[in-house]
């Protein structure tokens, strides 16, 4: 019984939420959900909405199979799973129609890829499955926010080096660089640019943190 | 007959899944560490991708789609049932994946055995969904266009998970800085690459 007595944020929970922040990064160190991140970081308001969305799904999806973790047989558990994210992925699609068309139509497939985003799958495999709602619903929420800040951090770099802008707002050219002579890198846009964004972030979390090395 | 060849040429080297639309990236790190692991899970995919992209036409035209119901009747002319495609489509893919599991199992247990957990996955692989929903929102007119589309996405990215497994054995012999070492090396060679195949981006078919 002493499980119960355990604080709703004892040091163990806040853990579950800061470790996925930069120790165990779900798209730096995990290497999941990858695909997702690269494609739709070229603007910042796209990855916001892609963050948020993916990370509402993976919060829900994590207690409701951690509800469900003693009734799935084994056997057949991806299929369940999948049925929940996919499920879950046709509300948020139909929401996002609803209320942000415009990004809704920029977003176009990869709505529907959260559902094979491998940091869903990922962390219903190996946390929800074998624990309890509450510490699901919080390791999901650290999940959603490591994944976040990669995308958001990526879309900024991104988006300010290749179009100048920030959510739209031409910052560049109010600072008046482009009167000095700069010009955007429209590489930046391009698909190669986030895998040597992301790259060079990775690149930059492992020199700071030796640990993470590869050998 | 043009169009089926540009069809395929176009979804091989101008909209590669893993260079244009960085679907299947889990797999493609995860898988690629040797030309021979690489170039099974290269296959499994083009077969499933040539599998299920044409089953999920068929259902997309004759099931799901606005008015597609209409062979049952008239009164099924309006029903719209395309909110589903995304369940539908992950269905279809599972069970696929399942049997191709199934069959490899039998036939190459050695091949099963260094896929190991990643076969499975392929389920999850976002290119196979990926290539179900480019096929729903290109609206391909016949199956047979679905299908060459569905063969050329899964060659693409065949070339490409080859290509970088090839890359990654010749790379363990240099010198990478320390904190690039692994990961970081492998995503930026995958952006010179995705450089690279942007060159045919120029070719008008």
């Amino acid at each position: 019984m002493s499980e119960t007595k355990e604080a709703l944020f004892s040091k163990k929970n806040r853990k579950l939420i800061s470790d996925p922040l930069s120790d165990n990064n779900p798209v730096t160190i995990q290497v999941l959900g990858i695909c997702s991140a690269l494609a739709i970081t070229v603007q910042l308001k796209a990855a916001f909405v892609m963050a948020i969305s993916a990370g509402v799904v993976m919060c829900v999806a994590n207690v409701i199979v951690s509800l469900m973790r003693n009734f799935i047989p084994s056997r057949i558990r991806i299929i369940v799973q999948l049925v929940v994210i996919a499920a879950l992925v046709i509300l948020v699609d139909q929401v996002l129609k609803a209320f942000v068309y415009d990004v809704s139509k920029q977003l176009s497939v990869f709505v529907g890829l959260i559902i094979t985003n491998c940091i869903i799958m990922g962390r219903l495999e190996a946390f929800a499955l074998a624990n309890k709602p509450w510490k699901s619903f919080l390791d999901g929420l650290g999940n959603a926010f490591g994944y976040g800040w990669i995308l958001i951090a990526v879309a900024f770099f991104r988006e300010l080096l290749g179009a100048g802008t920030l959510f739209g707002y031409p910052v560049l050219e109010k600072l008046g660089l482009y009167d000095l002579g700069y010009e955007n890198n429209g590489m930046m846009i391009l698909p190669p640019m986030a895998l040597v964004t992301v790259g060079v972030i990775i690149w930059i979390q492992r020199w700071k943190n030796r640990d993470l090395i590869e050998s | 007959m043009q169009d089926l060849a540009n069809i395929f040429i176009k979804s091989i080297f101008i909209d590669n899944m893993v260079f244009a639309y960085f679907l299947g990236m889990c797999s493609y790190l995860a898988v690629s560490k040797t030309v021979k692991t690489s170039v099974g899970m290269g296959a499994a995919v083009i077969f499933v991708l040539c599998v299920t992209v044409p089953t999920n036409y068929l259902l997309e035209n004759y099931v799901l789609k606005e008015g597609a119901l209409v062979w049952l009747g008239e009164g099924y002319a309006n029903v719209d049932l395309s909110f589903l495609s995304f369940i539908m489509f992950i269905a279809v893919i599972a069970s696929m994946v399942q049997l191709v599991e199934m069959i490899i199992e039998k036939f190459s247990p050695a091949l099963y055995g260094s896929l190991g957990i990643f076969l499975p996955l392929i389920a999850v692989n976002c290119a196979i969904l990926g290539g179900s929903l480019f096929m729903q929102e290109r609206n391909y007119a016949n199956i047979t266009e679905a299908t060459v589309f569905g063969l050329g996405s899964g060659i693409g990215w065949f070339l490409a998970i080859v290509g970088i497994a090839a890359i990654r054995e010749k790379i363990r012999y240099s010198q990478v800085p320390a904190p690039l070492r692994g990961l970081g090396i492998t995503f930026i060679i995958t952006g010179l690459m995705g450089i690279a195949f942007m060159s045919f981006m120029g070719i008008k078919l």
